[in-house]
């Protein structure tokens, strides 16, 4: 077991078990948050000018990919501010649990749990992506809509059913977080069994059970359980990337429909951004026109078709190689994981091929968040058209190719042979060289 | 808890591991070796390339290396421009009208050009390619996916067993 606990590093204990640097963070998030919209709603309308259009889809969508994934799994959810106005109401505090809060606390329904509304959102945010990613007031819109909806639904529903069952995002950082570096544990099991009270799962806002917890895609790193424990018996480990991927790995068909639709966002929004199709671009900005609606059905039948059946066809190939009594439901489930890697390194080589060309919008936006003539940095009219550099194309090409070994790898350590492998690895490499082709080709 | 790897087992790692050291040399020659390519003799290459809202026809324009090329960008509906990257060539035309230039196709590779004036919401998507000479790159990278692939079958033949796990 190569882990270490950070919880033993004295400093680091203390920042993560006193509720003031999240509490801080999430205020300035929160600030942000709403000072987004407003930015979108009364700025610039140029999409490059704007500070809503830059900061969340160049700046924070980068720096979601590029940084948090990557390094800390879902730590973003432990300081989005989404959750926070209906968690005050929840808890009657604004800090801490002041006793019994508002809202019904009504269950989650069974029929919607699982990943599959995210996946349907994320495909809400493909179908118009070419809008959202360049209309301000329609970001604006959208950002004050999901915390909107984040907070009705959490006077209804206990706990995070928002981020839990319809978040996009919390789909997205919580697929990838089971290739990340970071997981929350129990230390003894034992201590937890003889536990009666169940502490953290009562003050847990996932409603996770730390005891239970298998791989990192559900919890949010929000580190409640660590303040409530009262045998300090949970750590936060640092740990190989990767960790929770592998034989003793449990996946539903939900993932792997997740999973499968994060490859066709990442290839869709890659021929639509970075590639030269005008018309293609057009189609999928003209909402409701017939252009669009062909745009939306092929990434529709992509998405849920040609992708889908291809990962299938591969699964039909290792079930008929394969010896062990199992059913093909079952072997689509598991070989599941598969998808995590690859798709988190093609989200972060698209990340780089797009987002270090725009990154020059940035400081500008700052200095100059309305559009109003400030220059409050310095920067104000400073934004160049950017340019890739063959750099930039060779990092590309390192991060597709790590992808595409990792998963390769991931499906040698659940196969029972070489050849079982084999058309899940073909899967994965036709995957990769269509990502090359788009990216660099 | 962490690793520690004895004098004796890091020979013996070495000894197993041979093949990546084999996999690094083979993906270095890949990137860095060149490849044999005919090379064209340089010509004089007229080119108009239509910009619009949000594209430039044709999107795509191959060329071979020292050729000259004199570039027509004609604006068909708004102010466009055309910058092109790894080129320090940039051309902006007034609606309806036509603006030329010229330069050497000295440097080989794919290089994009944008939309160098703001045209609309998707302006900053505005993209064209312009290949010089064949695009090594890509083969390159195809030929690293392969390896990669050949990487993660041999990696997993025989597990690492010269790891010891010490608990502090």
């Amino acid at each position: 077991m190569n882990r270490i606990d950070l919880t033993r590093f004295p400093t680091i204990n203390l920042l993560l078990r006193s509720r003031w640097p999240q509490f801080l963070i999430r205020a300035i998030t929160l600030a942000g948050f709403v000072f987004t919209i407003l930015a979108g709603l009364f700025g610039p309308v140029v999409g490059s000018h704007n500070f809503a259009i830059i900061f969340v889809w160049i700046a924070w969508w980068s720096a979601l990919k590029l940084f948090f994934i990557p390094f800390g799994g879902r730590s973003w959810c432990s300081i989005c501010p989404i959750p926070m106005p209906g968690e005050w109401m929840q808890q009657r505090g604004v800090f801490s649990p002041t006793g019994k809060g508002f809202g019904l606390g009504k269950r989650w329904p069974k029929k919607l749990r699982g990943n599959w509304l995210q996946a349907g959102g994320f495909l809400l945010i493909g179908l118009f992506g070419a809008v959202t990613l360049t209309s301000a007031k329609v970001t604006a819109i959208i950002l004050f809509s999901i915390i909107a909806l984040a907070f009705i639904l959490s006077l209804i529903f206990e706990r995070r059913s928002f981020c839990n069952y319809l978040c996009p995002i919390g789909g997205f950082t919580g697929l990838y977080a089971q290739a990340s570096p970071v997981e929350v544990r129990v230390k003894e099991k034992q201590i937890c069994a003889e536990h009666s009270e169940k502490t953290c799962y009562t003050a847990c806002p996932w409603g996770q059970y730390p005891l239970a917890l298998k791989s990192s895609a559900d919890c949010g790193l929000c580190m409640e359980c660590l303040r409530v424990c009262p045998s300090d018996n949970i750590m936060v480990n640092l740990r190989p990337w990767g960790s929770d991927l592998g034989q003793k790995a449990k996946h539903n068909l939900g993932d792997v429909f997740l999973g499968l639709v994060m490859l066709a966002s990442v290839l869709v929004d890659s021929a639509v951004f970075l590639g030269t199709w005008g018309q293609l671009k057009s189609a999928a900005y003209e909402v409701g026109s017939l252009p669009w609606l062909i745009f939306a059905g092929v990434f529709l039948i992509i998405s849920l078709g040609v992708l889908p059946g291809l990962y299938s066809a591969a699964i039909w190939g290792a079930v008929r190689v394969g010896s062990a009594k199992t059913t093909f439901r079952k072997t689509l489930s598991k070989y599941g994981q598969v998808l995590v890697p690859l798709g988190l390194m093609s989200w972060i080589a698209f990340t780089v091929s797009f987002a270090f060309v725009k990154f020059s919008y940035v400081l500008p936006v700052i200095s100059d968040p309305f559009g109003w003539g400030w220059n409050l940095i310095g920067m104000s009219g400073t934004a160049s058209i950017g340019q890739s550099t063959s750099w930039s194309g060779w990092i590309q090409i390192l991060l597709l190719v790590i992808g595409l070994f990792w998963s390769s790898k991931v499906t040698q350590q659940i196969s029972e042979s070489k050849k079982q492998a084999l058309p899940i690895v073909a899967f994965s490499g036709l995957f990769t060289v269509s990502m090359l082709w788009l990216l660099i080709g | 808890m962490k690793f520690q790897v004895a004098d004796s087992d890091l020979i013996n790692r070495i000894k197993n591991d041979w093949w990546f050291f084999v996999l690094l040399i083979l993906g270095l020659l890949i990137i860095f070796v060149p490849l044999p390519q005919a090379q064209a003799a340089p010509i004089d290459r007229h080119l108009r390339i239509e910009a619009s809202m949000y594209q430039f026809t044709p999107g795509v324009i191959k060329v071979n290396k020292g050729d000259k090329i004199t570039l027509d960008l004609v604006a068909m509906d708004v102010v466009h421009g055309l910058s092109l990257d790894g080129y320090d060539f940039e051309l902006t035309a007034d609606p309806g009208q036509t603006k030329t230039a010229a330069f050497i196709a000295e440097k080989t590779g794919v290089f994009r050009f944008r939309c160098s004036v703001a045209c609309g919401n998707l302006h900053p998507f505005m993209i064209g390619k312009l290949q010089v000479g064949p695009n090594l790159m890509f083969i390159r990278a195809m030929l690293l996916g392969i390896l990669a692939m050949g990487a993660a079958f041999w990696s997993l033949r025989k597990p690492f067993s010269n790891l010891k796990e010490v608990n502090n």
